[in-house]
């Protein structure tokens, strides 16, 4: 772990020139890097594809009555919103991007175990993207069904349900090929020295996670053919009229959906976890609590898919254990918080924008997790169930939680990725203006919910204009914020070896390299002989 | 860049190539470990209807393909054997051998799914939505999970397809034999597959 000389750099893997020019040196590189940005473009292509539609949703909610759309338009418009950001941003999320930039460089590597495979996991991912864009614009139109393809509605709407569905299908394949590629990474390819107990969080985290991806993927993914198989081949698994059962679908479907919860989260954390370390100037506080907490998540949260199933026809007893279980998840997710917290506890944090992104992670996603033991206890949540504070709750933890994470890595690790620096104040003033947009939109909802507005319609009762209106308008203070943001990551200037290479004073072994690194990330492997974040003794 | 990589490729790892198999093996046990639970719960909702279903099916063609695959596997296994122990040959006619008895398997499977489609019997015809519930179920979770399994062995096929060209051309040897192994690993998995499928549909009475 030598420092770099500015004398003595290798071309970075942005320079670097192969056997390839132009756009065929990204689509044909095994580089992870490469990779990890070409993911990195398309996820944040999709978001804002789902950001515009959701637009559409709050303009159209601006007003009781019909405004820009009719319910079927509407229908098709939740929909897609939800496929596109669920299965084309968030699932990916943290770990396809920054993962695949991050796992062999924090872990002393070259490479992922698999380059070959890591590049076609990012071409299945875009054929599945490809499948659901053409399932939308051809046939007998988008589908209507919400991203969870409930049947038999599934089985039963005349759109093109067949298409997205089998688009989420080959998504899964991706997805289940990037944990596995993961997995023997983080098994096979750790520097000497780097026993499992001195990797970065950022990795434990991300290990679980390929576990979730690895185990739960397959069950959605058959549940999914076998839907495609009801309505092509007319078999009825889940069609009533044949024999079929369709809250067995929502078992199934479940199976691997609230797991995916964690898919998107958990990587989220791991980020939040080497953002709060770096800028706290102090050890981790409670090194294997967080670790094993990742994977207590990943493993109880195989465990608790029955809490979106609670007034959908299940035993009081079933009910009741499906509820103890949600509640288990508290408890790591809460040791992960509090061991934050203990990690800043006298620490001598520097105040830079990624470590305000991730006090607004904690803040939102505390709202989120409170939230969600109100719709985990059985009699709370037969009140609100299927109201707008169903969608609240589900907004604060993935898009407040896991998406608001998602930018505070692109922020911690931009320097690193592309050897510039943006200008904070605007990444400050840029944060502030999401924070308050988003609260804005979304915390009304709660209330909505509350007060009985079920969610999925394009219309409502006049007492929910006043909440609905601040909502919409909540709604364009978070775009333009975003735009802001993302504008001011795209103009950002490029800085000298010496800014770049370790901005923020990090510890973990990306920043020990060049910025951006080189092809092969290092020119010698390193030796471990440290814990991860121990502090610089000289 | 592929100057680079190329002696990149070449960081070979056999240990996690097999784990990455491994790995992929859980996933496709997941897979139809979804249709098991499907095929219990449905087993467990109609069992009269299931057990007449089932006295349809032909148990001997289904106990030939069985023992079909069950040498299959043996074969592929030797093969590997063959080649850790440098006989190149016969671990050419071993594989070879064990593609044969894959295609053997698909053609008995072709008959026996064209004698039901004879008589009638596939998923949506007018015949079977005149019968039971329980009886389209059974039928529809048989060519389901059958033709899923079929789809297998075709992949099965494919990739000891591939392995048998590269021991031919030299490319998987004694020192470099993680491909055939995988291969071998993925046809005994689907080799398993059926061994659940057989009882299942065919003897459970």
């Amino acid at each position: 772990m030598t420092g770099n000389s500015s004398t003595h750099r290798l071309p970075s893997y942005l320079e670097y020139q192969g056997k390839y020019t132009g756009i065929r040196s990204w689509i044909l590189s095994t580089d992870h890097k490469r990779i990890a940005l070409l993911y990195l473009y398309s996820q944040i292509f999709f978001f804002l594809a789902g950001l515009v539609m959701g637009l559409f949703m709050k303009l159209e909610l601006i007003a009781p009555g019909q405004q820009i759309m009719g319910p079927q338009a509407y229908n098709a418009l939740f929909t897609v919103h939800g496929l596109t950001m669920i299965f084309l941003f968030i699932i990916p999320g943290l770990a396809a991007s920054f993962g695949n930039f991050m796992i062999p460089i924090m872990i002393g590597a070259k490479d992922v175990a698999f380059p070959k495979l890591n590049l076609f996991s990012w071409y299945l991912f875009i054929a599945g993207a490809v499948i659901i864009l053409v399932g939308i614009f051809s046939g007998d139109g988008p589908p209507d069904t919400g991203w969870t393809f409930y049947a038999p509605y599934s089985l039963k709407t005349n759109t093109n349900v067949v298409l997205s569905v089998f688009g989420a299908f080959v998504l899964g394949f991706s997805s289940i090929l990037t944990g596995l590629n993961f997995i023997v990474t983080i098994h096979r390819m750790r520097a000497p020295g780097m026993g499992f107990f001195r990797m970065p969080l950022f990795i434990w985290s991300l290990y679980g996670t390929a576990w979730i991806q690895l185990l739960a993927t397959p069950v959605v993914g058959i549940t999914f053919l076998m839907v495609v198989a009801d309505r092509l081949l007319d078999i009825g698994f889940f069609d009533p009229a044949k024999g079929g059962d369709p809250v067995l679908y929502q078992h199934l479907f479940w199976i691997y959906s609230h797991p995916a919860v964690y898919i998107m989260i958990l990587p989220a954390m791991g980020a939040i976890t080497e953002i709060i370390v770096t800028f706290s100037r102090r050890t981790v506080f409670g090194y294997k609590a967080i670790a094993m907490s990742s994977l207590a998540i990943a493993f109880v949260g195989y465990l608790v898919w029955g809490h979106h199933m609670f007034t959908s026809g299940m035993s009081e007893t079933a009910r009741l254990i499906f509820s103890f279980l949600t509640f288990l998840v508290a408890i790591p997710s809460a040791i992960k918080v509090f061991n934050w917290t203990a990690t800043m506890y006298k620490g001598s944090i520097s105040l830079e924008p990624p470590f305000w992104w991730a006090m607004a992670f904690i803040f939102i996603f505390m709202i989120g997790g409170l939230t969600g033991l109100i719709l985990g206890s059985v009699s709370t949540d037969v009140h609100v169930h299927d109201t707008m504070f169903v969608v609240a709750h589900f907004h604060y933890i993935v898009f407040g939680g896991a998406g608001i994470a998602f930018f505070a890595a692109l922020h911690y690790w931009y320097p690193k990725m592309f050897g510039k620096m943006y200008n904070k104040k605007i990444a400050n003033w840029g944060l502030i203006g999401l924070f308050v947009g988003f609260n804005t939109t979304y915390l009304p909802m709660f209330f909505l919910g509350f007060m009985g507005m079920p969610r999925r319609y394009y219309d409502y009762l006049p007492q929910f204009a006043d909440l609905n209106l601040l909502s919409t308008v909540g709604s364009w203070v978070m775009a333009t914020s975003l735009l802001l943001v993302i504008v001011n990551l795209l103009r950002a200037k490029k800085g000298t070896p010496e800014e770049m290479d370790n901005p923020w004073g990090g510890r973990t072994l990306e920043w020990t390299i060049e910025s951006p690194p080189s092809l092969e990330n290092f020119e010698e492997i390193p030796v471990i002989d440290r814990e991860p974040y121990e502090l610089k003794s000289k | 860049m592929e100057q680079q990589h190329v002696a990149h490729t070449d960081h070979f790892d056999p240990v996690a190539s097999k784990l990455g198999m491994w790995l992929f093996i859980f996933t496709e046990i997941l897979l139809f470990g979804g249709l098991f639970i499907v095929y219990s719960v449905y087993r467990y909702k109609h069992p009269v209807e299931f057990h007449l279903a089932a006295e349809e099916l032909d148990v001997t063609i289904g106990l030939i393909n069985t023992i079909i695959l069950l040498i299959s596997s043996m074969t592929v296994a030797m093969s590997i054997t063959a080649l850790q122990l440098g006989n190149k040959k016969l671990t050419l006619i071993l594989l070879g051998t064990t593609g044969l008895l894959a295609l053997v398997f698909l053609v008995n499977k072709y008959f026996e799914w064209g004698a039901k489609i004879h008589h009638d019997i596939y998923p949506g015809s007018e015949f079977l939505l005149s019968l039971s519930k329980g009886d389209m179920l059974f039928f529809g979770l048989y060519f389901f999970m059958t033709g899923l399994h079929a789809l297998h062995i075709i992949a099965g096929l494919a990739l000891l397809g591939v392995a048998f060209f590269k021991v031919k051309n030299g490319s998987v040897n004694k020192d470099r034999i993680s491909l055939l192994e995988n291969g071998g690993l993925y046809w005994h998995l689907v080799d398993l597959i059926w061994i659940f499928l057989f009882p299942l549909f065919y003897l459970i009475h």
